[in-house]
């Protein structure tokens, strides 16, 4: 088997009975397997919200270590479409023309410092460092900002032994607080400060929701986009000829970046909390329980993928929902993509050939499910 | 070439000229307002979802059955939509009336 390869643990039980079942904490969730099922749960907010307790929708829960409720993500409608409004237009950035030679800028910058050293672990030297980097973009804030990002390593949110752990969460509570006051002091055009003005329905967000925008900010974007990128380099580094291809065919790279976020699925699934006493593919759910939306599931789902285990590179008709689905739908999809693009084609330029050295699989257990998302260490040399 | 006309959400007309790739292209190209293609035509965000002319269906067509899986859960959808990533820029489109969904 290849080093790259994600297989899919979902599919017996997906193609058996289209739902699958894992306890967290005593509080159980019940997973929607199947690409139908999980699109139809993801549009039905009315009755698998979003808004439920603060930290209840995330898989591991994270409601013992947070009362902050991120926004606008654990919102149901309409008051999510109204927080959501707020920032939408700053997410779509990414696809300015000087964000993008920004991007360009720091991608350029990580794989000249691949090349120049004799190896490099991916997840800790390459993919943490661009993915801070790169977000110094999105938050509008000095370069030099990344630097206290990647002295936090890749286990700010979660913690190695323990998935969960409180006193890391709180070093990004206490970095937050502190930038929310600087900004107070010295507003600029910053993410801080541009929350800081901003209104929904007439009245200027609290202190607690800016919180809340910002820790999802940092959190949703961190563990995905390392993963998205790290994938990519041992996808790449086992398949020369997809590079090459590309480089040949530039106008496939847009495709290439859909299969490859289809085929990682860097989120493997999200939670919601049941309204009414319901079902999920015929399976009696209860009133206030949780179920989840796989998407790493949905985008294995052999009646909508062709070959659906296989990264087919210029794959046309790819409705995959590695980004979500609907109401939710990832606001970090435009500069994670931008992230791709820069990042193959600074490949293509630059990079002759990748070798994988040596790997260490990131296998997340769902109950009696073990799906690969990626690597806890990867040596690669970057010729 | 096609002549293709957009009306935005917020009634502005526009006619635009095109003779390849597809419609979601050929709109993004122009900055029509509402669509995005955020996922560059691959049938995965809706963020080119329009509302044909009634009078102009015939010349469109219906949806392809991916596109029909995706309109059925959005919120706007209506008898006349389609996915303008999945239409393709053809001598067929000349004149057709397209409203913006978003
Ligand atoms: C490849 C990288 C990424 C993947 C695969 C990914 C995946 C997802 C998914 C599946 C959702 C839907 C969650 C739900 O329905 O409950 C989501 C939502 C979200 N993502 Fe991402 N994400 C990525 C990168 C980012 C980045 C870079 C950011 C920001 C820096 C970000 C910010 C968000 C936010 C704010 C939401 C919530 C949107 C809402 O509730 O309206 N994501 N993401
Ligand atoms: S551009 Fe994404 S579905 Fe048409």
């Amino acid at each position: 088997m290849k080093k790259s390869e994600i297989s899919d643990p979902f599919e017996k039980a997906r193609l058996e009975k289209g739902f699958g079942e894992m306890d967290d904490q005593n509080d159980p969730v019940v997973m929607a397997l199947r690409h139908k099922d999980v699109r139809r749960c993801a549009h039905n907010w009315k009755t698998f919200q979003s808004g439920a307790e603060p930290g209840r929708i995330v898989i591991p829960s994270e409601v013992n270590i947070r009362d902050i409720r991120q926004i606008p993500f654990e919102l149901d409608p309409p008051m999510h479409g109204d927080y959501r409004a707020v920032v939408e237009k700053w997410f779509k950035r990414p696809l300015e023309a000087n964000y993008e030679a920004g991007l360009k800028c720091i991608i350029d910058g990580v794989v000249d410092e691949a090349l120049a050293k004799s190896s490099v672990e991916a997840i800790e030297e390459f993919s943490l460092v661009l993915q801070s980097r790169a977000l110094t973009l999105l938050f509008n804030v000095p370069f030099e900002e990344s630097e206290t990002w990647i002295s936090w390593g890749t286990h700010v949110f979660r913690s190695k032994d323990s998935a969960l752990d409180a006193d890391k969460a709180n070093i990004l509570y206490d970095y937050i607080d502190n930038k929310i006051a600087e900004s107070e002091k010295n507003p600029g055009q910053d993410f801080y400060s541009v929350l800081l003005a901003s209104d929904v329905n007439g009245k200027k967000l609290t202190k607690e929701e800016i919180k809340g925008v910002l820790m999802l900010t940092f959190a949703g974007g961190r563990d995905t986009v390392i993963n998205a990128v790290t994938n990519s380099i041992a996808y790449f580094a086992e398949h020369p000829k997809s590079l090459e291809r590309l480089k040949n065919e530039p106008e496939l790279i847009n495709f290439a970046i859909e299969e490859l976020i289809r085929y990682f699925s860097p989120l493997t699934q999200m939670g919601r909390v049941a309204t009414e006493d319901t079902q999920v593919c015929e399976h009696a759910i209860k009133a206030d329980s949780r179920i989840s939306l796989n998407w790493a599931s949905a985008n294995r789902d052999a009646t909508v993928f062709e070959n659906p285990n296989e990264v087919v590179l210029d794959r046309k008709m790819n409705p995959h929902v590695a980004f979500g689905f609907g109401t939710h739908n990832c606001l970090g999809a435009t500069h994670a993509r931008q992230i791709l693009k820069v990042l193959i084609n600074t490949l293509i330029e630059k990079v002759k050939s990748i070798e994988i050295i040596d790997a260490k699989e990131n296998i997340e257990t769902l109950g009696e499910f073990k799906r690969k998302v990626g690597f806890d260490s990867i040596n690669v040399k970057f010729n | 070439m096609a002549k293709i006309t957009f009306i935005t959400r917020d009634n502005e007309s526009i006619t635009v000229e095109g003779n390849s790739g597809n419609v979601m292209e050929l709109a993004v190209q122009n900055k029509i307002k509402g669509i995005d293609g955020n996922c560059g035509g691959v049938c995965s965000c809706a963020t080119c979802h329009v509302h044909v002319e009634p009078s102009d269906w015939a010349k469109t067509g219906a949806p392809n059955a991916m596109e029909s899986d995706m309109l059925e859960f959005d919120e706007k959808v209506s008898d006349h939509s389609r996915l303008s990533c999945q239409m393709k820029v053809t001598e067929d489109l000349d004149g057709v009336v397209l409203k913006v969904a978003n």
